[in-house]
């Protein structure tokens, strides 16, 4: 009846074990591999740019981060516009776009329009993302400048006294590129937002209906808090994302580096700068231009660090 | 005896298992669909005031189903329709008129998975009572909802902390006491025990005993015993496969607990009571 004998059953377990393992320890291994060398592969690029940077750094030190005069012919370097360009127009963007991108995903997570409006939207939503960004710039030069003209006007003959407004609007600038940012990060946003939307379960809607909740008191009160932490977390990959935009906004900001507080103006963000001067870059000024990457290098990491921290800190439902 | 027992067959040729003047929730003729699929089919049942109502049946016979109707929760459920009437103190619940909002806050409900919001206990209390309007004092009415619902001795050195830090047992209590914020008159209760251990469990039963003096509680339970522990009346639902071989339910047997359990009418209630279900 048994014709296994223990004998061949140890035989044949070790024969297939060995199989098992060898596949097993190159798995191991293989996927190890991959992993160390994404993460090699991130620190080689920042001691690249670091180790690039370190003439300027050197010879300009901190004064870098505080100077605004980007003068080549003296060499003179300082990024303080550029910092501020970066920050005023991915603060901009996220302004606008985080009410937009929340109330997109909350409509495309409710079910108040039949699912055969809400597919197609979620679809035009997410082909946003496909439009290639130089062609945003380009939409933004010959469309959404002279558009929003008479809004700029309107906010520099109402508000000039506020720094923010205290230029006549002059066509390409921070706000442009602040409204053109928006869109391109729309659709992250949303995606994420809305996913963790309808990551909920659906016990905890029915326990706020239950109780005779309505549906705006439900979604703000119940249901974005417990979806706070994915949506957190969408917002500042989004802001990541457009700190380091380049194309688009090199295309419609400007390209200035005098400071200039106002968002009418022209201004020029850390991307942009080394986007429309690396070409022509030489000796300190390229130095100067590593070290104006490596700084934008900082920044999103903060960001992410601190979007990590808020994460954690808020109880996932 | 025999003319006792007489007495009671008569009753129940007038089926009138309940004193229709005690009936707070009566159904007649529901019928439930999802889509196209019928789910649930000719339900008549008046539930008493004051009482706990047990409804028990196999898995998908449509008890939660019913449930839901009685506080129009379904209606949040994409493409399932309610035909027939369910009345709450005379008015039907499923007339044009009815906010169903409004009738969510006088009949409460509590779930089979314990699902307190992602607030400090203390908010998960105040919401109710918030989206009710309540103006008297917030304070004492935690405390009143959190000692009915028995929770108030463990939790009342940790009200800023989050409902989903307590164990399973105590968040199905904090969803019994955020039910019972919003003074409503009825107590829903779709298996509210089943993710629950033992003293959890019998500490909730105990909590519905007591409730029953102020609330008239219709519970969906799994747990036969539980049923008869709790419950003063009893429905029995069934599943038939219906002509397509898809499978609805409806209500088999409807009586006082003791005659479900003990002198049950139908073949299948006996069955289905004595455990030889198939
Ligand atoms: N949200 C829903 N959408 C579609 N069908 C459902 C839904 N909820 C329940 N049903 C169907 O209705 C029937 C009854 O389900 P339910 O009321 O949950 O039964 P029970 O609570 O007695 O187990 C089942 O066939 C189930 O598949
Ligand atoms: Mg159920």
């Amino acid at each position: 009846m048994t014709a296994v004998t223990s004998d061949d059953r140890s035989e044949q377990d070790v024969e297939r074990s060995d199989i098992e393992k060898a596949t097993d320890r190159s798995f191991i291994w293989g996927t190890g591999i991959l992993a160390i060398a994404v993460a090699a592969v991130l620190l080689w690029i920042a001691a690249q740019v670091a180790t690039e940077a370190m003439p300027a750094i050197q010879t300009i030190g901190l004064d870098f981060l505080t100077r605004s005069t980007w003068d080549p012919v003296d060499d003179i370097y300082g990024i303080l516009p550029a910092i501020y360009g970066t920050l005023i127009s991915s603060l901009i963007a996220i302004l606008l776009a985080v009410p937009i991108g929340l109330a997109c995903a909350i409509v495309l997570s409710e079910n108040f329009l039949p699912i055969s409006i809400r597919t197609p939207l979620t679809f035009l939503i997410e082909l946003l993302a496909a439009i290639p960004s130089v062609v945003y710039g380009l939409w933004g030069i010959y469309v959404l400048i002279p558009f929003i003209e008479p809004i700029g006007n309107w906010l520099h003959d109402n508000f000039g006294w506020f720094p923010l407004f205290s230029t006549p609007y002059q066509g390409p600038g921070m706000l442009p590129a602040g409204i053109v940012l928006a869109i391109m990060i729309l659709p992250i946003l949303t995606v994420i937002a809305r996913d963790s939307l309808a990551a909920l379960p659906t016990n905890l809607r029915w326990g706020s209906y239950g109780i005779g909740a309505t549906r705006w008191r439900t979604i703000f009160s119940v249901l974005i808090p417990a979806a706070f932490s994915g949506i957190v977390g969408g917002i500042m990959l989004a802001l990541g994302r457009a700190l380091g935009e380049t194309m688009a906004v090199t295309l419609v900001i400007g390209n200035s580096t005098d400071l200039n507080f106002s968002v009418l103006a022209p201004s020029v963000t850390i991307s942009s700068l080394l986007a429309s001067q690396f070409a022509e870059a030489s000796g300190l000024q390229e130095d100067a231009l590593f070290y104006a990457g490596l700084i934008l290098f900082a920044i999103t990491l903060i960001v992410n660090i601190l979007a990590e921290i808020i994460v954690l800190r808020v109880k996932k439902y | 005896m025999p003319t006792h027992r007489k007495q009671q067959e008569e009753a129940r040729d007038q089926h009138s298992v309940v004193d229709e003047s005690e009936a707070v929730l009566r159904t007649e003729n529901v019928k439930v669909t999802y889509g196209d699929t019928l789910a649930l089919r000719d339900v008549s049942m008046d539930v008493p005031k004051n009482q706990v109502t047990a409804l028990i049946g196999p898995s998908g016979c449509g008890k939660s189903t019913l449930l839901r109707c009685f506080n129009r929760l379904n209606d949040l459920i994409d493409g399932c329709k309610v035909e027939g009437k369910v009345f709450y103190r005379d008015k039907n619940l499923y007339s044009s008129k009815i906010d169903p909002v409004s009738v969510r806050r006088r009949i409460g409900m509590v779930f089979q998975k314990p699902n307190p919001f992602p607030k400090s206990i203390y908010d998960n209390i105040t919401y109710g009572a918030k989206v009710n309007g309540f103006k008297g004092d917030m304070d004492e009415l935690v405390e009143q909802s959190l000692q009915r619902a028995a929770l108030w001795g463990e939790v009342k050195d940790k009200l800023k902390e989050n409902g989903l830090s307590l164990s399973g047992g105590q968040q199905q209590r904090l969803c019994i006491a955020r039910a019972i914020a919003l003074k409503p008159e009825v107590v829903l209760m779709d298996e509210p025990c089943s993710s629950l251990d033992p003293v959890s469990t019998e500490r909730v039963e105990d909590l519905i005993h007591e409730l029953k003096e102020d609330y008239t509680i219709v519970i969906v339970t799994h747990n036969m015993h539980q049923a008869t522990r709790v419950s003063d009346f009893t429905a029995f639902f069934n599943a038939e496969e219906s002509d397509d071989g898809s499978r609805f339910g409806y209500l088999v047997e409807y009586d006082r607990t003791e005659r479900v359990f003990e002198d049950p009418q139908e073949e299948a209630t006996q069955k289905y009571v004595s455990g030889k279900f198939g």
